[in-house]
């Protein structure tokens, strides 16, 4: 490498809890920490110490490290110096921080994924307290949120938050680039305890065998049993016509996802309100998942100030048979979670059903009733399965058969 | 440096002095130890004699006012804050006094602000020699370096009130602006291009001043209605083009916060009266103008709207979002210390249910009462708090002097105290072993809500029981704060210098704490 001089990070106006870091290679002096905090008073040394272990670890001896720092976290800061210091040195080694226990969970193929909240994998502010509104997932995002110029300090990041970041035990995923870019954004999240990959304009099964390949290679390597999940986003013409191999093409694909925006365009129509332009697209997702036996979710709703739409919308996906939706702002994950989940109604029909079909078998009698009404088997598998979201969610106690008796 | 006499050691074991700018304090001695004896102070008796029976006392200018109020070296002038950051007129009290070459001036504002910042030329050239009332923001950090000749006194708006009534602090010039006024000095806030809603921080000042000047853009025919200042404190009366930038006095809208996480803090804060039992019919409420304090309204608006149940009463800053309460007959009565949008300007001027209050009905502790300590529960901000529940308005955890007290200090005396407050800003830790200045004692403050789970002052068993088979996030305090450290790393110490740039009264004129130079 020639170059000697290289910045990570942001410090624009409205930045915070980030830093921007500049690396100037020198051939004498040691090393020079010039550092301007908001914090300088309360960890202006820690600050000093951490910059200095990071340019230790990549045997840099001479430089002047420039850090201008918004508060950002020690995970944040080590992200930037390495950064920095990876466009001036070439080096294979990582500045790894601990792996909080905290982060060490695997997830379960059939877990609720409603709400999965998107964070821009390049700002450090909106991970913070991601996990305080309680979404089922968060998305750290490497693809459309993060400028081409940005895409590795954000791999930096990210693999830096996923092992250092509490998210509260929300599940933790990745938006990893289109294929092939995506392939080597796994090296930065496959070995860092990442519940789902989620896989965007995926186009065919090939995709999904390219982005396990390398899963398992990075997997044996590194001597990892976890599982790592897989969520392909079908955003093309193509995509939608492949989707019943997509959704097949692997055990570790437990959901598909669709993205309007993308496809909307690549069909050459406006996306509107109503969404009749994509209603062949989203009913073809919903049954490629359903005949593959993984979850349907549909595209975010990009209005975040109207939460009146957003209901509307997550009222008309939950019609369709969608079961979950992306949020690009806290304030849609309560939205989302309220209005997919049953309400009273379906509850308390699903309760009787359920009480019913078990009376029955019971008694021995091949056929259920309620009051004068048949009810086929389809009918209380669908009851059971409103009983289990509803648990799912804490609209239901899992004990609600003892509530009932008392 | 100034003289401080003995620094001792307060009953929150605090290090503070016992004497301040040549005058003798008393060290806070714990909520509800100190209560002097004697009068209250008494304002000279005027006579008919010298006022014009035409009722008439307009003068041409403002320096010609303060001329003729015999304006002169080390004089206490003071003015309000109703025109928050759109006041047009402190600033050119000063300007005036410069001119005159005056010098040793010690400004008493009801509380500063961001356009007062231009008075550090005459704090530095000595016209101004100290401030009492709050130093906020570019004259806060001026004070927090030591610059200013003598110490900053902060009080909270009921300790204004009770300095100026007890005799702490003596008025000698008194200058009230006010959005409308007749000639004999009636006046009041809801009139007129500057309308502020009302003038009841300025009501101490009309009382005792020694001498009281009106100044108003917009002057009426006697009578002057509602009079909320009345004319009959009133020396002079000055007509100026302008007293105020009417967009910086209220916002024409005030809108709730679009952050998630104070929306979040918000709607934990009001699920938490929800569950502790304190949200019922007749209940009592008083919320800030923060944004999250703003939303709490709004989550207690649809708790009411649900259980069919109303509020007797809230004690504003009121905003549209309180106003909306109101006219949908979910408050019965707003009882307002200051209005904070054109939306509260409006219905303080038109609905009768909408009460202009002032520090000595709401605050003073030195009175036979007062209101906040009637209210059920008041929602509160604070910069820091410790594991004993004190807490800080007024500095930053970099030690340097940047906010007032406002009416805070005197709101802690609720039958419910909680202060929503993010765990960490950015990498700051709020939860610390002890809090840079204390300038609530922790004993008065009942409830944390963080993003991250709310701490119950182990004192308050009662609330305690109620929420304990809540689904609610309940922690110690010590939990949070090892959480806060946890993810922002643990604070170094702040460094200070020996030199005392402020002290922070407690609300019955005790020093609870000071302020020191930073390094």
């Amino acid at each position: 490498m020639n170059q000697t001089v290289a910045s990570a990070g942001n410090n624009g106006d409205k930045d915070r809890s980030d830093c921007l870091v500049t690396i100037e290679l020198s051939k004498s002096g040691g090393l020079k920490i010039d550092l301007q905090s908001k914090v300088q008073v309360l960890y202006g040394e820690s600050i000093e110490a951490l910059s200095k272990e990071v340019l230790n670890f990549f045997d840099i001896r001479h430089a002047t490290l420039t850090v201008i720092d918004k508060g950002a976290l020690p995970f944040v800061l080590a992200a930037r110096i390495e950064a920095a210091i990876k466009q001036v040195i070439s080096t294979e080694k990582e500045y790894l921080l601990d792996m909080i226990s905290e982060n060490r969970y695997s997830t379960q193929r059939n877990k609720p994924r409603i709400s999965r909240l998107y964070l821009p994998g390049n700002t450090p502010s909106l991970m913070l307290n991601a996990g305080v509104h309680k979404p089922d997932g968060i998305i750290l995002d490497l693809e459309d949120a993060v400028a081409i110029t940005k895409k590795s300090e954000a791999r930096i990041l990210v693999r830096n938050a996923l092992r250092s970041h509490d998210f509260l035990g929300v599940e933790r995923m990745v938006r990893i680039n289109q294929i092939p870019m995506g392939l080597d954004d796994l090296e930065f999240v496959v070995p860092h305890h990442v519940n789902v990959v989620l896989i965007p304009k995926c186009e065919s099964a090939e995709h999904i065998q390219q982005v396990n390949d390398r899963i398992s290679a990075i997997k044996r390597r590194s001597d990892l049993k976890d599982p790592i999940w897989l969520m392909p986003i079908i955003e093309s013409a193509m995509g939608v016509m492949k989707a019943l191999k997509i959704a097949q093409a692997a055990d570790n694909v437990v959901a598909m996802a669709i993205g309007l925006e993308d496809y909307t365009a690549d069909i050459g129509v406006n996306r509107t309100k109503e969404g009749r332009e994509s209603l062949f697209a989203r009913c073809q997702i919903i049954n490629a998942c359903k005949a593959a036996g993984i979850q349907a979710i549909d595209s975010v709703f990009s209005d975040v100030g109207d939460m009146d739409a957003l209901k509307e919308n997550v009222l008309q996906s939950k019609a369709l048979g969608f079961e979950g939706m992306g949020c690009i702002h806290p304030r849609q994950i309560k939205v989302i979670h309220e209005n997919f989940a049953p309400n009273e109604v379906e509850i308390e029909k699903a309760k009787k059903i359920v009480l019913a079909f078990e009376d029955a078998a019971k008694k021995g009698l091949g056929v259920v009733s309620l009051g004068t009404k048949m009810i086929d088997a389809p009918v209380v598998k669908r009851a059971q399965h409103t009983i289990d979201s509803s648990i799912s969610v804490g609209k239901l106690n899992k004990n609600w058969r003892n509530e009932i008796k008392d | 440096m100034s003289n401080t006499g003995k620094i001792v050691t307060n009953a929150i074991g605090r290090s503070v002095p016992t004497e301040v700018n040549g005058k003798p304090v008393t060290p806070f001695r714990g909520v509800g130890k100190h209560k002097p004896d004697g009068r209250k102070f008494g304002p000279r008796i005027s006579s008919c004699v010298d006022f014009p029976n035409d009722g008439n006392k307009l003068v041409s200018s403002l320096k010609e006012s303060l001329m003729k109020a015999g304006l002169r070296d080390g004089m206490t002038i003071s003015t309000h804050h109703h025109f928050r950051n759109g006041d047009l007129i402190a600033v050119q009290i000063f300007e005036i006094a410069a001119e005159l070459k005056i010098k040793n001036l010690v400004w008493f504002p009801s509380a500063s602000f961001e356009c007062h910042a231009p008075l550090i030329k005459y704090l530095e050239d000595g016209t101004i020699h100290h401030i009492e009332g709050s130093m906020n923001g570019r004259l806060g950090r001026f004070t927090s370096e030591g610059k200013m000749k003598g110490v900053g006194v902060l009080r909270s708006h009921g300790g204004r009130y009770q300095a100026v009534q007890d005799g702490e602090v003596q008025i000698d010039i008194a200058v009230i602006a006010a959005p409308a006024a007749d000639s004999f000095g009636n006046a009041n806030g809801v009139e007129g291009s500057a309308a502020c809603g009302l003038l009841g921080f300025a009501l101490a000042d009309s009382q005792y001043a020694d001498k009281v000047i009106v100044v108003t853009d917009n002057l009426v025919p006697f009578p002057c209605i509602p009079w909320q200042i009345q004319g009959n404190y009133v020396d002079y009366v000055v007509k100026v083009d302008k007293v105020g930038i009417p967009e910086k006095i209220v916002s024409g809208t005030t809108e709730i916060t679009k952050s998630p996480d104070r929306l979040l803090l918000a709607e934990m804060t009001a699920k938490f009266c929800e569950q502790a039992g304190i949200i019922r019919d007749g209940f009592s409420f008083q919320a800030g103008a923060g944004g999250t304090a703003l939303s709490i309204g709004i989550y207690f608006a649809d708790m009411l709207k649900a259980k069919g149940m109303k509020a007797r009463f809230a004690r504003g800053g009121s905003n549209k979002y309180l106003v909306k309460m109101l006219n949908e007959g979910l408050v019965e009565y707003i009882l307002d210390g200051q209005t904070f949008d054109l939306d509260g300007v409006k219905s303080m001027r038109e609905n009768p249910r909408h009460v202009n209050t002032s520090p000595f009905t709401s605050y003073n502790y030195h009175g036979k009462g007062n209101f906040a300590s009637m209210l059920d529960v008041v929602i509160l901000g604070a910069t820091e708090v410790d594991i004993n529940f004190n807490a800080n308005v007024v500095t930053h955890s970099d030690g340097v002097l940047l906010h007032g007290i406002g009416g805070w200090q005197n709101c802690l005396f609720a039958k419910c105290t909680i202060l929503p407050v993010p765990l960490f800003r950015d990498r700051i830790p709020v939860i610390r072993d002890e809090v840079t200045t204390v300038c609530g004692p922790g004993e008065l403050i009942d409830v944390i809500v963080t993003e991250r789970g709310i701490a119950i002052n182990p004192l308050r068993r009662d609330l305690l029981d109620k929420v304990k088979d809540s689904d609610l996030p309940i922690r110690t305090i010590e939990a949070l704060k090892a959480e806060a450290e946890k993810i922002c790393g643990i604070p170094a110490k702040q460094k200070f210098d020996d030199e005392i740039v402020a002290i922070i009264k407690w609300v019955d004129g005790t020093v609870i704490d000071c302020v020191r130079k930073v390094k």
